[in-house]
Order: structure tokens, then sequence, then C-alpha cells
């Protein structure tokens, strides 16, 4: 089999059909919506941070779209929690590749990346450093 | 006419198309995505090679023997697609780049000089963007408005309301003829008929069309028709704009530059003529001649057995899809349609689906088509599509199924 079936891998599929922290968070600190117009994939995160303002307590999201997308979101939702907004605002496309597991082909790679687009851009916007109504990716 | 003369010696057109014997991880591939891009046969790609290697050189503008016999050859060439679509000759026929840049060409030399506020433009909301987006932006820049003739549930031009919509308003009724998504036929001639009682001139996309059925420019008798060479068994980079001469004659030119003109001094320039005043610069010399010998394989085959073959391969598709619970495909019923079917399957986005088909080697297209308003009415974000050309079999069809049970499978 070639690369779509293994891009399809159990883990993504499971996320997929049962997706992690899934729903909509009232009073979230940083809340950012993003879409990948091609595909109308679309992603809203919700975020809760801790006393400290710059550690994660809690992830949500919710979203419609193709399960390369979805899963991406499910699982980056459990990832981030508990980290810094410093260190998810260094993450790469890399760093999410790895967490899916599976190899992906270059036009797929916009559906996973957009939770993390969203994700970094709305700290951004929480941050002051960019003002922007909605993530989309290319 | 015997049977056999009227269908299609397919193993043998498959021949011509080596592409069509690679294979992926041992499936071999099946490619059912001829309504973006056909693939090209060996007499076309022969064509290619022998200009390259025998008589590349410019036209128009050497003495030397070379230059000659690609001029000749480039101005046959026009002639060549002039009959193929039933122009009455090359003054008609004018080279783009492809449909939308076709489209462009008017909306530039004919709507910047003719629209303003008032005035209408008539499209369809099965329209491709390379339409509807050049005709909005046109519509916006100077003021006229676009309006869109509605689909009926079943997919289909409401005919009703394109009467109602068409009046002494309109400047420009510019509709699809086979729509790239819904595979609707539209009656491109009734609305032509409609937009000269109103006054206003008919401008038909033929990229879905001309392909692959018999298309006849003066029974439509369209104003303007464009098609892409790359969908039609020709290479990229080629486009035809068809205009009636004389309106033709009247625009004014959309590119400036050389080849175009007649005579140039520092204060002001004349234009050359037809189809030349259209094609600024250096054109698409080795394109246009590669077309012209697409014209010729197809009429070897003969168009009106291609519609035929394309006609009973979407009607098999249509039925084989459209037996399954799990699967809605949009637009008309199978026995009247182009060949193509777009579809959804229950839970599975169709950029899934295409990565779960593309491991059975079966080659679909998945996203909104370059009809976004049109998924819009649908009420669907993106969709997968299934498009047949000369060389498709049902077996093929049959492993698109299989492929689409595959997906079912692992989205259970």
């Amino acid at each position: 089999m070639g690369l779509g079936s293994d891009m399809y891998r159990q883990q993504i599929l499971d996320h997929y059909k049962n997706p992690r922290n899934y729903g909509e968070l009232e009073d979230a600190d940083i809340e950012h919506v993003g879409e990948n117009p091609m595909c109308g994939d679309t992603i809203k995160m919700f975020v809760q941070l801790a006393d400290d303002d710059e550690t994660i307590e809690y992830v949500s999201f919710v979203g419609d779209g193709c399960a390369i997308s979805q899963a991406s979101a499910s699982m980056l939702s459990g990832e981030l929690q508990g980290r810094t907004l410093a260190s998810v605002r260094e993450m790469d496309r890399d760093d999410i590749i790895d967490m899916l597991g599976v190899e992906l082909s270059p036009m797929r790679i916009k559906c996973a990346v957009l939770a993390e687009k969203v994700a970094q851009d709305g700290i951004d916007i929480h941050d002051g450093e960019i003002d922007i109504e909605e993530t989309t990716t290319e | 006419m015997s049977q056999q003369a009227e269908t299609l010696d397919v193993e043998r057109i498959r021949e011509d198309f080596p592409i069509l014997e690679r294979e992926f991880d041992g499936s071999r591939l099946v490619y059912l995505d001829n309504a973006a891009t056909s693939h090209t046969p060996e007499q076309v790609v022969e064509t290619i090679a022998e200009y390259y290697r025998r008589y590349n050189a410019n036209v128009h503008r050497g003495i030397h023997q070379l230059s000659q016999e690609a001029s000749i050859a480039y101005e046959e060439a026009h002639d060549r697609v002039a009959e193929f679509i039933g122009a009455e000759g090359r003054e008609e026929i004018v080279f783009t780049k492809n449909t939308t840049e076709s489209m462009n060409l008017v909306a530039y030399a004919w709507g910047l000089n003719e629209l303003g506020p008032g005035d209408e433009v008539v499209l369809t909301e099965m329209e491709h963007h390379a339409s509807l987006v050049t005709w909005q932006q046109i519509a916006k820049r100077t003021g006229a408005e676009c309006k869109y003739i509605p689909i009926t549930d079943e997919g289909r031009l409401d005919m009703e309301a394109a009467r109602e919509l068409i009046t002494d308003d309109t400047e420009m009724v510019s509709v699809v003829h086979v729509s790239n998504t819904l595979g609707t036929i539209n009656p491109v001639s009734e609305l032509a008929d409609i937009a000269h009682d109103h006054g206003a001139y008919a401008f038909v996309d033929a990229a879905q069309s001309v392909p692959n059925r018999p298309v006849d420019v003066s029974e439509i008798d369209a104003d303007f028709l464009a098609f892409s060479g790359h969908k039609m068994a020709g290479p990229t980079g080629i486009g035809v704009l068809y205009g009636k001469e004389h309106i033709l004659e009247g625009m004014e030119p959309y590119l400036y530059g050389g080849e175009m003109i007649l005579k140039v001094d520092f204060e002001d320039s004349t234009w050359n003529e037809l189809p030349w005043k259209y094609e600024a610069g250096t054109p698409v010399i080795c394109q246009g001649i590669a077309l012209a010998e697409a014209c010729e394989y197809l009429d070897d085959i003969g168009m009106e057995r291609i519609q035929r073959h394309e006609a009973e391969l979407a009607e098999y598709a249509y039925e084989r899809l459209t037996e399954r619970n799990d699967v809605e495909v949009y637009g008309p019923p199978g026995d009247d349609r182009g060949g193509l079917v777009a579809f959804n399957l229950d839970g599975v986005h169709a950029h899934d689906l295409s990565s779960i088909l593309n491991d059975s080697a079966v080659a679909i297209r998945a996203g909104d088509h370059c009809t976004q308003p049109l998924h819009d009415v649908l009420g669907a974000t993106a969709s997968a599509r299934a498009s047949f050309y000369v060389y498709n079999t049902r077996a093929e069809i049959d492993r698109l199924v299989e492929a689409v049970d595959d997906a079912r499978q692992l989205f259970a």
C-alpha cells in the first residue's frame, strides 16, 4: 500500500472518530479560529491558562473537516496541556508530523498543521503581537 | 453503422497513452481526473518533439526556412482548430494560455470598455471560477452587476428564472456548457438565443464540452467560446478563444507588444489583422501546432463516438455510486450528463477519500473543483470527482467503487 494508507493509521482514525477535548470552552483565556479554505477544514481552539498566565492548563477545540486536520487538532489539544506558551510558539511542522507519526503527502501537510497554526496565532493575539480575525492556511 | 463501428476500440486507444501503463505498488494506474487534465497521446507528443527537432523558430518575423515552416504550421493550426469547432476560419480563433485567459481577454478587451453602471452580466450558479471571478471583478471595476441563474434541485439551470434574469439591461450572458462539478449539459444554444433577443452577447465556457462531444459554434450561435488544449489530448499552455469575426474586429487589444501590431511610430500604433491582433509577443507556437494534432487525433476517433463512450461511462459510474446508500451524487441523472460524477461518501471528507483511493492507484479530484459558490449551494465544502475520457473503461469504474469500499471499511 502507498502513502495514503500509512496516513490513516489506527491512531489517526481513532482521534478522528473519537476526538479528545472536543467542545467549546467558556471563559477561555485564548480563543481563536482558523480555516483551510481549499479543503473547507475549520478548527477553533480554546486555551485556559494557569495563574502564571504562561502555562497551559487546558485546551479544547471544535472543528469540521478531513481526518488529518481533525485528528491533528485532537492530538495537539492533549499535547499542549502543561506546556508554556513560549514553547508552543517554537513548535514547527516537524513537531506535528512527529506527533501524528505518519508520512504525509505534501498536499496534506496543510491539513495537518492547521491546528498548530491556530494555536500559535491565538497565542500571538493574546500577547498583542498580531491582530487578525481568523487564521487561514494556503 | 454497425454496433462495432459505433463503439470505441478502447484497448487500441490505450496503446497511444503509455502513461496509463504506470503502476504504483503493483497496482495499475486508474486515471479518473480527466476533467482536470487529460493525457496526451503519442501522436501529439511526437508532434511536439518533431517541432523542436526539425523546425523550431519564431513565427512571422524570419525570412529563413525554419521560420517559414513554423509560421505556416502555426497559422494552419488555427485553421484546423476552426474546422474542429465549426468556426468560419482562422480570423475567429485566438490562441491563448488557457480557458481562463480566453475569458479574461474578453472581460478586459470588451468588458472594461463597454460595461458600466446599470449594465448586467448574467452567469449561472454552476460557473467555474474562471468565468465567475473574472466577471465579478470586472463588474466591480465598471459598476456593472452580476446575476446568477439558479439551479434546480436536480442540478439543471432554472430556465424560467433565466428568461426573467436576462433583460434589456443584460450586456453579456456567460454560461458554462458542461458543468465541471454537476456534469449538467446546459442548453447553451437556447441561452444564446435569449441573450441575442435582448441585444446581449453570449459567451460559452466550453472547457468541459469541446474535449468530449461535437461542438459547433455556428449551431450554438455563440459570440464567444473558450476551451483549453490540455483537457482534449493536447498540451498545457494553450487555450482557445473563439469570437465572431465582426466582434473581434471591433474590440480593443488585450495585450500590447510585438506581433499584434501593423505599424508603430513614437506616437501611435495600428493593429495587426485577426487573429494576430490578440496574440501579442511570441505566441504559443509549439502548443498551437500540437493542439491541431490533438484535434486530428480526436476527429479520427470521432467526436460522436467519444460522446457516446463518455455518456456510457458516466451512466455506469452514476449507477454504481447511487446504488450505495452512503454516497451522495451531485447533478442530473446518469443518462443525461457529461462524462463526470462528483460525489461524497458519508462521514469521509473528500480529501481523505482521495488519499485512500490513491492507495489503490485510483486518481480522482477532491476539493471544490473551482466552483466554491456552487458547493455552497449544494451545502458541501468539498466533493470527490471522477471524470472520464476516451481511454477509460467500465472495469476502471469497478476499481473506483472497490476503493470506495476500502475507504468505507477504514472509516467504519
